[in-house]
């Protein structure tokens, strides 16, 4: 019998040689009892340490994976070394301002900062009744998320984006005006960048700069030139620091992380590796499971100040949004954002589809008290119109548009307005919540008031035939 | 007692360990693994090897650590104090979880699902001397405020009752009764215990009639439910499988409700502990967490206990049920659970069927649905367990495997429709693609207990819709003004219909739920309408005219203003529209 801490005595012991090494994996033979996803280092013949993780153990091999890649390692040369505990992470507050690679190791020049804690990268399951609701209303300046699909603390929000479309440009624009009503508070970002190029990393960095707020930003690159292993560790290393940050130092951290689908076609690498039985698209069958361990990592906590709030950005291959990645997101996440090339073809941004988008933590975050009372119905009227637009449009396409009737005329004009005005905006247009509400009634004008069946009498009184005041 | 060592680890893969050097361990033996004991269970047994599924992440297990067996399947404490409670798929009480481990859930953590401290009332039903059977009534505990706990003979015991305490507070532990069966003396307390995988045995199956009235106007009005029936819920994500299954475990009229959270969301079990205590029941005027029981398995809990779950939660409800009472159970989301069964099938390397399932999928889901029924109970009451289980389709495509099977066994069927939900129109219940193999069975019930002309209006206002479809493919091509008024009055009906009796907003106080009477009163209100639109219609008035009469704005609003308590409002609205066409037919006619 051999428990943890006989184990962790074995920590030392050092075995020479791999029985087989394929793509980032690598097998060791006559070992020690070696745990199921402990720590491993691998040292190469130049003495280099890589670091890996247990994925597989057995009375007789041990399949290791090895986060910096296997280039230049040899069956012979290569030495490995069990730790006897899982992979961790130093965590502190002196983090912030810093840039690390994938596992958490400066890459900007300085020292390693002083941890205060060493959590397990993987964290463990939020109890459900530890969880607070999360309620409290996140302005984010931009008419299209505070109207109609409503950020609120502590919920994960994908973009769901395509390949030239500008999700950076979005979700930097959210970190730079994201503010809660009612004051400053203690704000983090934590920054997770997955097999992104270079020059997407320089412009976050940059525009954390010019808001002067890069002293509040962690940044883990793990590029595209860095082996594509290193991905799947990238995410949990930052949702390390981000717990670490809102639940022992009480900040409101936002964790943004770009792009998934990078990250899930290392994932997919891997099975594919090990011959597991894939499931759709050759991703594994656990690839919702894995995702929902990263996106479950975010909310709130009772008795806790801080919170997570994540925005992870995916693109669709092929812009299909049936495709694995995007549709498990969407079954994890609490809504999604999801831009439309044809929109941005015609110039709007932000170029966010209107029906397909959806805010799950809306309902409970908006109204009185909260954004403004005619918020919750307004925003299901545009909605209800909106798509009753793209009905028209469709007619349109068939019988022509001088067929249609001018009610349905009514509704292609207010279909303008809603997508040039209200959805389109600057990429330094800070709305408050009220311009955007009260431009959503200056949509709805353009229609007649018969037609509003979502909206009360009252609602109609103040802000259709009125002026906005009660 | 964990002191039993059946065999050691030979290798670890996620869940799943193969053993080595078993001895004498049972097939569904309840296990523990390590010197953290983490809790597992025997799925296979070959030659002087085993392979077990870890409810808890394996991180450190090692080949070589002990495995210790218990003797006994994985099973459940059955008795007072499950009401009001969450566990996770093995039944640990999260709430004790939290209390010993924080905010995390830590591994190899155990509490006691039955609080043992607390100290029940317990009334006798029966004295010493009688014989009693399998199921039979032994005395009564107020568990809620409004649930009764019926303390019955476990369903193997059988005998002469030698001795049964007076009435007084007892912990669930504490000998209450004494039972002299064929095979020796058995000592009965508040608390029995159950294993998961095992159905629990009733006297017999009865037919279902009788509807599972749910508040939701397109269930109860056009593809009703009955108690003790199973409807899939299938829908892409967002289009409102948990809001759905959420309304109904608010205002339906079962007596217990269990939510069994199956891989998916930490926020919506969260949203259900902060909400559900706030509500109030429509029916009984107490907390609706008094009759509710959640099981909470999110996503990011170990998917071994996301598979057991479901047993869990229906093994909690059958319990229920056998105390005479009507239960639903919701299980969100049932494809979570077979891509648990898909990953521990893969992890032991089975060999797979569809898109990766194992070939045994659809005896899982047949089994699953199969706990549902109208019962006669051991000791002769009726009860029922209701299953309404949530499927979601990769892509939302509805011919994947899970739907696919799911559909062979369930007799209802509510498929929510991306369309729908993206135009905001909730709940998205298609009513083209849906059905309800109830609906006969139900209808009676309609008949008598709300109003006869129930199944008339409601086959009426299916057949609109079905011509609604073909005169919209028309509009397609040729746009609205190309039809008649007559035709074109169908789709303005059809509309209304959706607008006013359809959608229904789960967040507007007077709309989330709508009794049967206002229900059949709606669509009375609408089908008048239709009728008295068409004659106008016929007789020479016009379309536009008609919409122009001002009941109308009131018929689209009527479901936010008349209040279930407020019927005669309808009459008033009735009486106005008809007034209003009567005046057209005057003028136009
Ligand atoms: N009856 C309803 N009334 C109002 N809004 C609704 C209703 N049903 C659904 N919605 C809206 O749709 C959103 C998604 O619904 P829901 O969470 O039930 O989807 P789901 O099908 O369970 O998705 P997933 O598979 O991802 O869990 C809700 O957050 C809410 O905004
Ligand atoms: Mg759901």
């Amino acid at each position: 019998m051999l428990d943890e801490a006989r184990r962790k005595l074995m920590s030392g012991r050092e075995y020479v040689g791999a029985s087989k090494i394929d793509g980032p994996l690598v097998f060791v033979r006559k070992t020690h009892p070696v745990g199921y996803r402990e720590l491993v280092e691998c040292v190469d013949s130049d003495g280099k340490v890589r670091l890996g993780m247990v994925l597989d153990t057995s009375d007789e091999v041990v399949v290791v994976q090895v986060f910096e890649g296997t280039n230049g390692l040899t069956m012979p040369g290569t030495r490995t070394r069990f730790r006897g505990k899982p992979l961790t992470v130093g965590v502190s507050d002196k983090m912030l301002g810093r840039v690390f690679d994938g596992l958490g190791r400066p890459i900007d020049g300085g020292p390693s900062p002083l941890a205060d804690a060493e959590p397990d990268i993987n964290g463990r399951p939020i109890n459900p009744t530890a969880r607070e609701y999360p309620r409290d209303f996140i302005q984010t300046g931009i008419s299209v998320i505070d109207g109609m699909n409503t950020l609120i603390r502590g919920q994960k929000l994908p973009i769901f984006s395509g390949n030239g479309l500008p999700h950076n440009e979005l979700a930097a624009q959210i970190a730079r005006q994201a503010k809660l009503r009612g004051g400053a508070t203690d704000f983090a970002v934590v920054f997770a960048a997955m097999g992104v190029k270079h020059d997407v990393a320089r412009f976050f960095t940059k525009s954390f700069e010019e808001t002067g707020t890069l002293d509040n930003v962690a940044l883990f690159l793990s590029l595209a030139d860095a082996p594509s292993i290193e991905r799947i560790i990238t995410p949990r290393t930052a949702l390390t620091l981000a717990e670490h940050l809102a639940y022992d130092r009480g900040l409101h951290v936002l964790v943004v992380m770009t792009d998934m689908s990078n990250y899930c076609e290392s994932l997919r690498e891997i099975s594919t590796l090990r011959g597991e039985i894939p499931s759709r698209k050759g991703y594994p069958g656990y690839l919702y499971s894995d995702l929902a361990e990263l996106y479950e990592r975010s909310g709130m906590i009772k008795g806790v100040k801080g919170s997570i709030t994540q925005l992870p950005i995916l693109t669709m291959p092929n812009d299909d949004i049936s495709h694995p990645i995007p549709d498990l997101s969407g079954y994890i996440t609490e809504g999604q954002i999801v831009f439309e090339r044809e929109m941005s073809g015609r110039g709007i941004y932000p170029p966010v589809a209107g029906l397909p988008s959806l805010s799950r933590l809306m309902k409970d975050g908006i109204g009185e008290g909260m954004t403004r009372d005619d918020h919750p119905h307004l925003a299901s009227q545009l909605f209800a119109a909106y798509s009753y637009v793209k009905d028209v449009r469709n007619l349109a396409s068939v019988i022509g548009e001088e067929e249609l009737t001018p009610l349905d005329h009514q509704y292609l004009e207010f279909g303008e307005f809603f997508e040039r005005r209200f959805v389109n905006q600057r990429k330094d247009e800070d709305r408050t919540i009220e311009q955007t509400l009260d431009l959503g009634w200056e949509a709805l004008q353009l229609l007649p008031a018969e037609e509003l069946h979502r909206v009360t009498e009252e609602e109609l009184n103040v802000h259709y035939h009125g002026d906005g005041q009660p | 007692m964990n002191e039993r060592i059946i065999g050691q680890v030979k290798r670890v893969s996620g869940p799943v360990i193969e053993a080595m050097g078993i001895t004498d361990a049972r097939m569904l033996e309840l296990v523990s693994v390590g010197e953290s004991r983490l809790t597992g269970e025997v799925i296979k047994l070959s030659g002087s090897g085993a392979v077990i599924q870890v409810y808890e992440e394996t991180t450190g297990v090692a080949p070589y650590d002990n495995i210790y067996g218990t003797g006994l399947p994985l099973s459940l404490e059955l008795g007072p104090g499950l009401l009001g409670t969450i566990y996770d798929g093995i039944q640990r009480p999260l709430t004790q979880l939290r209390e010993l481990s924080g905010r995390f859930i830590e591994r190899g953590v155990s509490a006691e699902a039955l609080d043992r401290k607390k100290a029940w009332g317990f009334v006798p039903a029966l004295a010493a001397g009688v014989d009693v059977a399998a199921g039979a009534v032994i005395g009564t505990v107020q568990e809620t405020s409004r649930i009764e706990h019926r303390i019955c003979v476990p369903p193997d015991v059988s005998g002469r009752l030698v001795s049964i305490s007076p009435a007084g507070e007892y912990r669930v532990d504490e000998t209450i009764a004494v039972v002299e069966t064929s095979g020796g003396k058995r000592e009965l307390s508040l608390m029995q215990r159950w294993p998961i995988r095992t159905p629990r045995p009733v006297a017999q199956r009865k037919p279902l009639n009788i509807p599972l009235i749910t508040g939701q106007r397109v269930i109860d009005t056009l593809f009703p439910l009955a108690k003790g029936g199973t409807v899939a819920i299938p829908g892409g994500f967002g289009t409102g499988k948990t809001m759905t299954q959420h309304a109904i475990a608010k205002w339906c009229d079962a007596d217990i409700i269990v939510y069994i959270g199956c891989g998916e969301r930490g926020n919506e079990m969260t949203d259900v502990l902060t909400e559900f205590p706030k509500l109030v029941d429509p029916r009984t005027g107490k907390s609706l967490m008094e009759r509710t029981i959640l099981i909470a398995n999110t996503s990011n809990m170990p998917v071994s206990a996301r598979e057991a779950s479901i047993y869990t939660g229906v093994t909690l409800a059958e319990y229920y049920r056998d105390q005479g009472y009507h239960v639903a159970v919701m299980a969100d989301s049932t494809s979570r659970w077979a891509e648990a069964l898909r990953e521990l099938s893969g992890r032991m390397e089975e060999m797979p069927a569809e898109e990766g399932f194992p070939a045994y999928l659809p005896t899982r889901i047949a089994e699953f649905y199969e706990r549902a029924g109208y019962v006669e109970t051991l000791s002769g009451a009726d009860g029922s367990v209701t299953i309404i289980g949530a499927v979601s389709p990769p892509g939302g495509d509805f011919s994947e495997p899970v739907t696919q099977h799911t559909k062979r066994f369930v007799r209802c069927f509510w498929g929510l429709d991306r369309q729908l939900a993206n135009a905001r129109h909730y709940p998205a219940i298609s009513w083209l693609d849906s059905y309800s193999e109830y609906l006969d069975d139900v209808t009676p019930w309609w008949d008598e207990r709300v109003g006869p002309e129930w199944a008339t209006e409601r086959k009426d206002m299916m057949e609109l819709l079905q011509k609604e479809v073909r005169l919209l493919q028309v509009v397609k091509l040729v746009g609205p003004d190309a039809l008649p008024d007559s035709q074109r009055f169908v789709i303005e009906v059809c509309t209304m219909f959706k607008n006013a009796f359809l959608q229904q907003s789960a967040f507007d106080d007077i709309d989330r739920y709508s009794t049967v009477e206002k229900q059949l009163r709606m669509l009375s209100i609408i089908m008048a309408y239709w009728r008295r639109g068409q004659a106008a219609i016929k007789r020479g008035v016009t379309l536009v005219k008609i919409r122009r009469v001002k009941a109308v704005q009131e018929i689209v609003k009527m479901k936010f203003t008349v209040p279930n308590e407020s019927p005669e409002e309808f009459d008033r609205i009735l009486a106005r529209m008809e007034r209003g066409i009567d005046q057209l037919e005057a003028i136009y006619a």
